[in-house]
């Protein structure tokens, strides 16, 4: 038998980079809410500048929540799908947003109406037939006014392109009007990345600095980025990253509306006979809780947010809490971002302090920027030049078939090369297609005996084709900035965990192929709210983070203005 | 075994350069083993972090935890045909990166132990085979024969020595040889400096970076810094905060 806490108006599943946001918009509105965070709070001793332990072995997110809940993959129905690898999910107050990059991008216009965008400009025949691809419920304008509290809220930097329409050199040419600048300008460039941007300009394309939810400057209580490399999957030493855990939370905390309770494990949201949600049961230590609210944000990472959603069955969900449709873990997909061009360079480039959120950016062939009237695909690529370079990854560095991979050739092969050479990063327009979807694995359980989620998805050939395309273009940029070896990845198959991980949940009008509404709200449980990428219907060429939180933002608010009608 | 673990000793001493064996040593220290390393590498190295005393910090010899003598000399060389150092410059060797495998293999890489201890008798076989000895008593070229044979999968008569087990002895050497010393590996800095890797710091100055590997080496472990210390920090709550610049 749970035991029965005191009622409260919210409760959040969830305290990362979704619930961390949308707890202050509720609390500012009188709300009084709890936060249940299956991790503890970490500070800034716990980031150290330790490659073996924040890359190799995969600290801080290999807590023991997720750690045992690592999801299954297989490419398709095929194939059985096994475990393997991490799991791109964090538990900790803060979530992922302790350790992400945080590139903190707008999505472009495009990627709101990509279905009715390509039907008008090429005909609806070039929609691939396997996708589920649908347009958003709304527009990127109508996101925009969350998209700027998001980003004042938190503190990013970066260069505005098109403020109210009028364009600006040195920010993204081909990004929706935004109302303001950022609060802060852009990350400092580096040798690297001026040279990256030079060549760019020879090719006559637009490079500026992309966005970072870090700080260029000191902003509010919180200095500047120090630059000492180490924010991949690391913590920020010195909270100069934006992370929920160190901005909207704390924000929200003063207002003492908001109890974050740590270490809660969520089991199952638990509904009534007229199918409304009346609270959450969590695991304490060994003791089952129930929490009773009037209304549930579930704000997980995607694979856990359709996992809870199918573990929560009862006699109104039979195959999960709003379920009925057979949506949850539907219109799956995970960003493509793997099929890297590596370049080698005839001099050292200076990269061993780099972020990876200190690049340049080229969006001249991402989303719709480019007339792919001749081209055999839809969408496109982001390309990334940036510097982040540490000692073991340098080690690691391809050895372009030039040298062996062992012995002393290569050893004055790495020694001279070391910081010669650069990864590309190109995130792709990725879309939703039947046969790529969620479900809860047969066989594989976590330590509680409840099944961890099985992922079903590859890429299909529009993947495939931007991969090959957006190849080119990166290996054109690298050569224009001399680089004198070239290797390509493999262009991708199968999906797998990715931290870019959407859909599940998705969002849009239809309930019979979507699972929430318009604003974040389940068809079948109206007081669940959803937050995360899991109800995005498609990814775009950029880190999703800053849209979710928009989006998020933007649920809790809706949530505060029709608190009688959803909650009441 | 007994010659080859008197002869690894010997080696062991011949690489430090003193005539200390690793028994006196610990006899001397009052120490053993995992209070060794301990005491070496974490709360003596934050109290430590002047440049000068950074190489003498490190103990002359340490103990394995999990590889037995036979099992860390046969590592130790194949790990040195990895990254050798008869250029003249400190390879895994000298970066101790043996340490490091055998201080993860009893933790975060202990799911490699088996493979370890499977991979690395068989190589003492296939050399006693080929030339009668361990195979740390082979010629390198007869070494670097065999590691070959094994990258390509084609070592009939001990299938457990194939390229799966080179990568992983590769990639470990790698973190060894690269990895903060806190680990038991990069000993002395020699991995860093032979990456041109000009060491972990709080904070990098846009000149700083501009210098790349000219900038003068930090030589700290990441474990040097107070900021990064478990240990009770009188007024530090934003640890590293007044750390930078």
């Amino acid at each position: 038998m749970a035991t029965e806490m005191p009622r409260t108006d919210v409760v959040v599943i969830g305290l990362g980079a979704v619930g961390g946001v949308a707890v202050l918009p509720l609390v500012n509105a009188g709300l009084n809410v709890i936060g249940l965070e299956a991790g503890g709070w970490m500070g800034t001793r716990d980031f150290a500048p330790d490659e073996i332990r924040n890359n190799i072995r995969d600290w801080p997110q290999a807590v023991p929540k997720a750690k045992n809940e690592i999801p299954t993959t297989r490419a398709n129905i095929n194939f059985e799908a096994v475990q393997g690898g991490g799991h791109p999910m964090m538990n900790g107050v803060g979530g992922t947003s302790l350790h992400y990059w945080a590139q903190s991008w707008r999505l472009n216009p495009w990627d709101f109406k990509t279905v009715s965008e390509t039907t008008r400009r090429y005909g609806a025949n070039r929609i691939p037939e396997d996708s589920t691809v649908e347009d958003w419920p709304f527009s990127y304008e109508d996101l925009e006014p969350f998209y700027d509290r998001v980003e004042y809220a938190l503190g990013v930097s970066g260069n505005a392109g098109n403020i109210q329409g009028t364009l600006h050199a040195g920010g993204n040419q081909f990004e929706g009007p935004r109302s303001r600048s950022y609060p802060m300008p852009g990350l400092r460039s580096s040798g690297f990345t001026d040279m990256m941007g030079e060549a760019a300009r020879t090719l006559g394309w637009h490079p500026f600095q992309g966005p970072a939810a870090i700080n260029s400057e000191v902003y509010g209580d919180r200095p500047g980025c120090f630059y000492h490399g180490f924010c991949d999957r690391g913590g920020c030493h010195v909270a100069a990253k934006s992370s929920t855990a160190v901005t909207t939370i704390p924000e929200a905390l003063k207002s003492g509306r908001l109890k974050v309770v740590t270490h809660a494990r969520v089991l199952r949201i638990v509904n009534n006979a007229d199918g409304r949600v009346t609270g959450v049961e969590y695991l304490s230590g060994n003791q089952v809780m129930f929490q009773p609210a009037d209304a549930v944000l579930l704000a997980s990472h995607t694979y856990e947010n359709s996992r809870l959603l199918l573990l929560s069955r009862s006699k109104e969900f039979p195959e999960g809490l709003a379920n009925n449709s057979g949506q949850v873990g539907q219109h799956y997909l995970s960003h493509h971002q793997g099929a890297p061009v590596i370049a080698l360079f005839p001099k050292n480039l200076n990269n061993w302090y780099g972020l990876p959120a200190q690049g340049v950016a080229i969006d001249e062939w991402a989303d719709d920027n480019f007339d792919h009237g001749d081209l055999d695909f839809i969408g496109g690529g982001n390309l990334w030049a940036h510097t982040d370079r540490k000692p073991i990854s340098a080690a690691k560095m391809s050895t372009f078939d030039l040298v062996p991979n062992w012995g002393a050739k290569w050893k004055a092969f790495i020694s001279e090369n070391a910081d010669r050479t650069n990864a590309s990063y190109i995130q792709k327009t990725t879309l939703p297609y039947r046969g790529n979807y969620l479900d809860l694995d047969p066989l594989v359980k976590d330590r509680l005996g409840l099944p961890v989620i099985r992922i079903t998805a590859e890429y299909r050939q529009n993947e495939l084709r931007i991969a090959a395309f957006t190849q080119d273009r990166m290996e054109e940029w690298y050569r224009a900035a001399g680089a004198v070896q070239i290797i390509r990845a493999p262009l991708g198959s199968a999906m797998g965990t990715s931290t870019h991980a959407y859909g599940g949940t998705r969002m849009g009008d239809d309930p019979a192929t979507n699972v929430t509404d318009r604003f974040g709200f389940a068809h079948e449980a109206p007081n669940l709210g959803i937050l995360g990428a899991s109800v995005m219907g498609t990814s775009g060429s950029r880190n999703p983070t800053l849209t979710a939180q928009a989006l998020a933002w933007r649920t809790a608010e809706h949530l505060v203005a029709n608190w009688e009608s959803i909650a009441g | 075994m007994d010659n080859n673990k008197k002869n690894c000793i010997a080696q062991n001493q011949s690489q430090e350069g003193g005539g200390l064996s690793r028994r006196d040593l610990l006899k001397g220290a009052g120490l053993t083993g995992a209070a060794l390393i301990a005491a070496g590498s974490g709360a003596a190295m934050a109290q430590t972090p002047s440049l000068q005393a950074a190489p003498s910090r490190i103990p002359v010899a340490e103990a394995f935890e999990t590889l037995t003598s036979a099992e860390s000399a046969a590592l130790d060389a194949f790990a040195s045909r990895i990254i050798p150092s008869d250029d003249g410059t400190p390879g895994a060797r000298e970066a101790r990166a043996v340490h490091f495998i055998d201080r993860g293999l009893t933790g975060a890489m202990a799911v490699s132990r088996d493979q370890y201890a499977v991979g690395l008798a068989a190589l003492d076989s296939l050399a006693m085979e080929r030339g009668g000895v361990a195979f740390s008593f082979l010629s390198a070229s007869e070494q670097d024969a065999i590691i070959e044979a094994m990258t390509q999968n084609a070592i009939a008569a001990y299938p457990m020595l194939n390229a799966g087990f080179f990568n992983t002895v590769r990639t470990h050497t790698i973190e060894g040889t690269f990895s903060d010393p806190y680990y038991g590996g990069n000993r002395d800095f020699v991995g860093w400096a032979l990456l041109g890797y000009p060491g972990v710091r709080i904070a990098s100055s846009a000149d700083d970076v501009s210098q790349g590997s000219a900038l003068a080496p930090s030589r700290q472990s990441a474990y040097d810094m107070p900021a990064y210390t478990k240990d009770p920090v009188a007024g530090v709550q934003s640890g590293g905060a007044n750390h930078g610049h």
